[in-house]
């Protein structure tokens, strides 16, 4: 890949130019402003997030990346109300956000579905918890679950699906609640390739369709250049934000893009900012490999 | 699970029936010359041996008996054959009990026990599990308390609250409730978290969080537990029926030990037994029932 002629990730066709021009042009949903995280640790303190700053606008997909122990769970944990900030201002819709709550979905990881709950209910619990009739949150739940394709296992417990279906009812709970930002935490992150390479398609799928911005974090790059309009890069030690980078693989996107040369010129990037060539060997953490081949052995090279 | 049984009641049988594996007594059917013998009798192996011996020195007659084994070890036909009679057999006094009024006495006292105990001692575990205030004020002195044996408040409860059941439910109770609390509140503490942050972001607010999210989430855990709670209450029940008058099947097997109808003494040990493992069968099953998502709750 190194020594492929690429153009710059800053070079922009003039329909990819137009939309970011656009988009910079919808209202802001979410602003973050001299974001502020510290730890206190045995050590002292440990600053987490040090002056993150952006803003995403109305259905815009938004990627967060970023090397591991960069603080890109924290800062959407302090984004979703379940961790408090040192400082700063997390703004939705100019307003400050206190706490979790329903404006803003959250997909984790783990799923987190609740396992005494079938899948219509697990749909449901939200809408409850807003106070709505049962009558009219079934039905919309119904309608959400037939919109992830899950129809058919409505009254399915958690345990009786497989990651990718458990996923699908998590983004249909989380969207039920028609929230302002979906947050999503490395959701596809424990599934198998197979079934990420799917969920994505979902997930484009989905985004197109309903109005909803998504703050999505990731360490996979190729699902980032994917999915993302613009991609914030995060570097570690202290959390700041080392680029924001704007996309410019045309949308609608496709899985063909993978090797477009905007795709790659934008991972080229991505890969200088991530995995810098020095991060190796730092704190010696690397293997004392010693050859213990004979010299006279059959295969005395792999190569 | 039925070789598990089938085992132990295999060396029972082997102990009682097969004549020349320990059984380290001879039973006189004929005492012979024997000043001391009568009919029936129960002597060591050795004694009966060294008359023997003494007597045909002697040239008188020999005692004549079978080798048995010591009282206490009834063979496995007796017992069953006393579990029946057990129910049949007519109290010796008037004012005595049968024995299933017994047991149904013991039933009483230990759900009355651990009723009590659980209406207190679960909801104070999942309020200690969920919120550090009520876990800091409540544990250190719950966690003291567990120490305390429960039979050491025997005398004590009786003073109190007299001779009858009262003092035997509350024994039972001491027993329970303090280990429940701590349970049930490791119980809840072991919750998953994200599945409150989920709720949190799903806008359910703190007290809809406990009912909705918290004691759905660790019911089954919950009743696991209890399962297990229950057979400790079961333990202290016999404790707990020989303080005051002593009462329950407790009563009845001590009666019989001392009548040294030992074939009932066992049986009513295996009514215990069989009542307790029937008692966790039937809350297995039922737990299957009432939790269809939980695979292997039983």
């Amino acid at each position: 890949m190194t020594n492929l002629e690429l153009p710059s990730y800053l070079t922009q066709s003039d329909a990819v130019r137009d939309r970011f021009a656009r988009l910079k042009q919808r209202p802001v949903i979410l602003e973050v402003k001299n974001l502020q995280k510290e730890f206190k640790s045995a050590q002292g303190r440990v600053t987490a997030l040090n002056n993150i700053n952006f803003k995403t606008h109305k259905r815009e997909f938004v990627c967060v990346i970023g090397p591991s122990g960069c603080g890109k769970s924290t800062l959407i944990r302090i984004l979703a109300g379940l961790e408090t900030k040192t400082s700063g201002h997390v703004l939705l819709d100019d307003k400050e956000v206190t706490g979790p709550g329903p404006d803003r979905g959250m997909v984790f990881q783990g799923y987190t579905l609740f396992p005494w709950l079938t899948v219509k209910r697990n749909v449901m619990f939200g809408l409850e918890m807003a106070g709505r009739g049962r009558m009219a949150t079934e039905e919309e739940a119904m309608l959400w679950i037939d919109m992830v394709g899950l129809d058919k296992f409505a009254n399915s417990y958690p345990h009786q699906l497989s990651g990718g279906m458990k996923q699908r009812v998590a983004i249909a709970r989380a969207l039920a609640g028609q929230p302002r930002i979906l947050l999503m935490d490395e959701p596809f992150g424990a599934l198998d390739a197979q079934t990420r390479a799917r969920m994505q398609a979902y997930l484009m799928e989905i985004w197109q369709n309903i109005d909803v911005t998504i703050l999505f974090i990731t360490h996979d790059l190729d699902e980032a250049i994917y999915l993302a309009d613009r991609i914030l890069v995060l570097k570690a030690h202290p959390g700041e934000v080392q680029e924001l980078i704007e996309v410019p693989v045309p949308q609608p996107r496709s899985p063909d893009q993978f090797l477009s040369s905007e795709f790659m010129a934008t991972k080229k990037r991505l890969e200088e900012l991530i995995h810098p060539p020095q991060a190796e060997t730092e704190n010696g953490d690397r293997l004392n490999m010693v050859r213990m081949v004979p010299v006279n052995d059959a295969v005395s090279s792999v190569f | 699970m039925i070789m598990s049984f089938i085992l132990p009641l295999l060396i029972w049988s082997l102990l009682s029936y097969v004549p020349f594996i320990w059984h380290p007594k001879v039973e006189v059917t004929e005492p012979g010359d024997a000043g001391y013998f009568t009919r029936g009798m129960l002597v060591d192996r050795e004694v009966f041996e060294q008359e023997v011996k003494k007597l045909t020195s002697e040239h008188k007659v020999v005692p004549q008996g079978y080798r048995a084994n010591p009282v206490y070890l009834p063979a496995p036909l007796e017992v069953a054959t006393a579990f029946y009679t057990a129910f049949t057999t007519k109290p010796k006094r008037r004012n005595e009990k049968w024995l299933y009024e017994s047991l149904w006495d013991s039933i009483q006292v230990i759900f009355w026990g651990f009723f009590i105990s659980s209406l207190i001692g679960v909801p104070l575990g999942i309020l200690c599990g969920t919120y550090d205030f009520f876990s800091k004020l409540f544990e250190p002195f719950v966690e003291f308390f567990r120490y305390l044996p429960a039979p050491a408040f025997g005398a004590l409860a009786v003073a109190v609250l007299g001779i009858y059941s009262a003092p035997k439910i509350a024994i039972i109770f001491i027993g329970t409730f303090f280990q429940q609390v701590l349970i049930v509140s490791n119980t809840t503490k072991k919750l998953d978290p994200s599945l409150l942050e989920a709720a949190l972001t799903l806008g359910a607010k703190r007290i809809t969080l406990l009912f909705r999210v918290v004691i759905p989430g660790i019911i089954t855990h919950l009743y696991k537990d209890q399962r297990i709670l229950l057979g400790w209450a079961w333990t202290y029940m016999i404790v707990a029926e020989l303080i005051g008058t002593s009462s329950g099947i407790t009563w009845f097997i001590t009666q019989q030990a001392r009548y040294k109808n030992f074939d009932n003494v066992y049986a009513a040990i295996m009514m215990i037994g069989i009542l307790g493992l029937s008692t966790d069968l039937l809350l297995a099953k039922l737990g299957r029932r009432l939790f269809p998502w939980e695979q292997g709750v039983g």
